[in-house]
């Protein structure tokens, strides 16, 4: 241990950057899959993600799932108006 | 201009919140607070002050507001009173370790059931554990005075911390005494716009951040570690802030105590706020009828005033301590804290504990010539 730093003002301060809480895609129990045939790449999926775990780069693209930071909570599959996102459960 | 004027303790609270300048007050209304907030209300209506007032629905949601409205960079304040003051108590809690100067004004009620609404301390004494800075008023002028005073030490870059100034239900809050309400351009000189030495959460000044998110145990230490040292820096703090209030304005109310008929005292009466000045002016008379009496007001609670009281009680035979207030299953809570300072200092003066005026009885000078005598001769 090192030593205790003497200072009356020690802040706990954080500011956002990617993975800041580790990789918390080990938490997912399911895993939201997105269908590309049926994807009309409206973007809601992207928009409601409260990770912000799925990546979008233009409106011409299907949008891509980050694993790494997706916590499986498929609040995107909630809201895909064309039901173009599956769940698996993982490890099946 | 000063001026002079007969005024209740919460309308002297409401004057010290207004000559320091607040810019946010959030509060929600509950007897025997709810007279300052309303003051403050008329105020900000009437365009008199230049503050924000935020009406919220719950006292939980006042402290928050207030914590918030500092972490932006304003001087923020609030007042409530028993069973609002622990349902704000989370975020007092939070308001410290936020190292948010938020100042409150806490007037002191007893705690239900049975409902009552008189005066007792065990309200405020229960944050004492919270990393709030704690002031006790024993009058309306010293009510007023210790907000100003509040706002300087709490905001002092050496501090950084929220305090909350007491003062007894109906006792002060609602008895009208003559108050000194001071000069603006005095209290601007003693008391300077509020400048975050530390961080100001506000999206147009700074990159967007975020404040205590979860640490692990040991830096969960050192920042908590940091309050202690803050606390610790307070005592000068607040003997300076004490000291140049005297010289601006005259008035001495005390630093952490307010020692009177001390000399040559063979007893100590330890007391809080009004109950303080009734011990006072009960020594007054048994110093006439022979009884070599000194009273001790405790100013300040925390930073606990140790050395101070350690001095103090070396120098007598017999202490008694007043407490309008009881932790359950242990002791009077200011006598607790004062028996524990004495060992601490290795003093032996006995210490008798004297509950008196729970539920906002009245504390009598009878009631408290009859207590010293019970102990004086003993």
């Amino acid at each position: 241990m090192s030593e205790i730093p003497d200072n009356h003002l020690i802040l706990p301060i954080s500011k956002p950057t990617k993975g800041a809480g580790g990789k918390t895609g080990s938490w997912r129990v399911f895993r939201p899959v997105i269908l590309e045939d049926k994807c009309i790449k409206c973007m809601m999926c992207w928009m409601y993600c409260p990770e912000a775990a799925i990546e979008a780069h233009s409106r011409n693209e299907v949008p891509k799932i980050n694993y790494d930071y997706c916590k499986g909570c498929l609040v995107c599959k909630e809201v895909c108006p064309v039901s173009a996102i599956k769940s698996e459960r993982e490890g099946e | 201009m000063e001026t002079y004027d007969v005024i209740t303790g919460n309308d002297a609270v409401a004057w010290g919140a207004r000559l320091s300048r607040v810019e946010v007050i959030a509060a929600y209304p509950i007897t025997p607070q709810t007279t300052i907030v309303e003051k403050l209300a008329e105020w900000v209506d009437k365009g008199e002050i230049d503050a924000r007032y935020i009406a919220v629905e719950s006292e939980h949601s006042a402290m928050s507001a207030a914590m918030g409205a500092s972490a932006a960079g304003a001087r923020a304040f609030t007042a409530t009173s028993s069973q609002g003051f622990l349902y704000m108590f989370e975020m007092i809690s939070w308001a410290a370790g936020a190292r948010t100067p938020v100042v409150m004004a806490v007037v002191n009620r007893a705690l239900g059931p049975p409902w009552n609404i008189w005066s007792e301390h065990t309200d405020a004494l229960m944050a004492r554990d919270t990393g709030w800075i704690q002031f006790w008023a024993s009058n309306n002028q010293e009510a007023l005075d210790s907000i100003i005073q509040a706002y300087r030490v709490a905001e002092d870059k050496k501090v950084i911390l929220p305090a909350m100034v007491m003062l007894g239900g109906f006792v002060l809050s609602h008895t009208a005494m003559p108050v000194r309400i001071h000069d603006q351009d005095k209290v601007d000189q003693y008391l300077p716009p509020y400048s975050p030495p530390h961080y100001v959460l506000n999206p147009k000044l700074s990159e967007p951040f975020a404040y205590g998110n979860i640490l692990f145990p040991w830096d969960y230490a050192k920042v908590r570690l940091s309050i202690q040292r803050a606390m610790e820096n307070s005592v000068d703090v607040i003997k300076k802030a004490a000291r140049e209030f005297q010289e601006i304005f005259g008035i001495w109310h005390g630093d952490l105590i307010k020692e009177a008929y001390t000399d040559n005292a063979e007893m100590l009466i330890f007391a809080l706020g009004a109950v303080a000045e009734q011990a006072e002016a009960t020594a007054e008379l048994l110093r006439k009828k022979g009884y070599k009496v000194g009273v001790v007001k405790v100013r300040v609670t925390r930073p606990f005033p140790k050395h101070e009281i350690a001095k103090l009680a070396n120098k007598v035979s017999r202490i008694i301590v007043i407490d309008r207030d009881i932790s359950f299953g242990w002791d009077g809570i200011l006598a607790g804290e004062i028996k524990a300072t004495l060992h601490e200092h290795n003093v032996d003066t006995p210490v008798t504990t004297k509950i008196m005026g729970i539920g906002g009885d009245d504390i009598l000078p009878d009631h408290i010539e009859k207590a010293v005598k019970e102990v004086y001769n003993k």
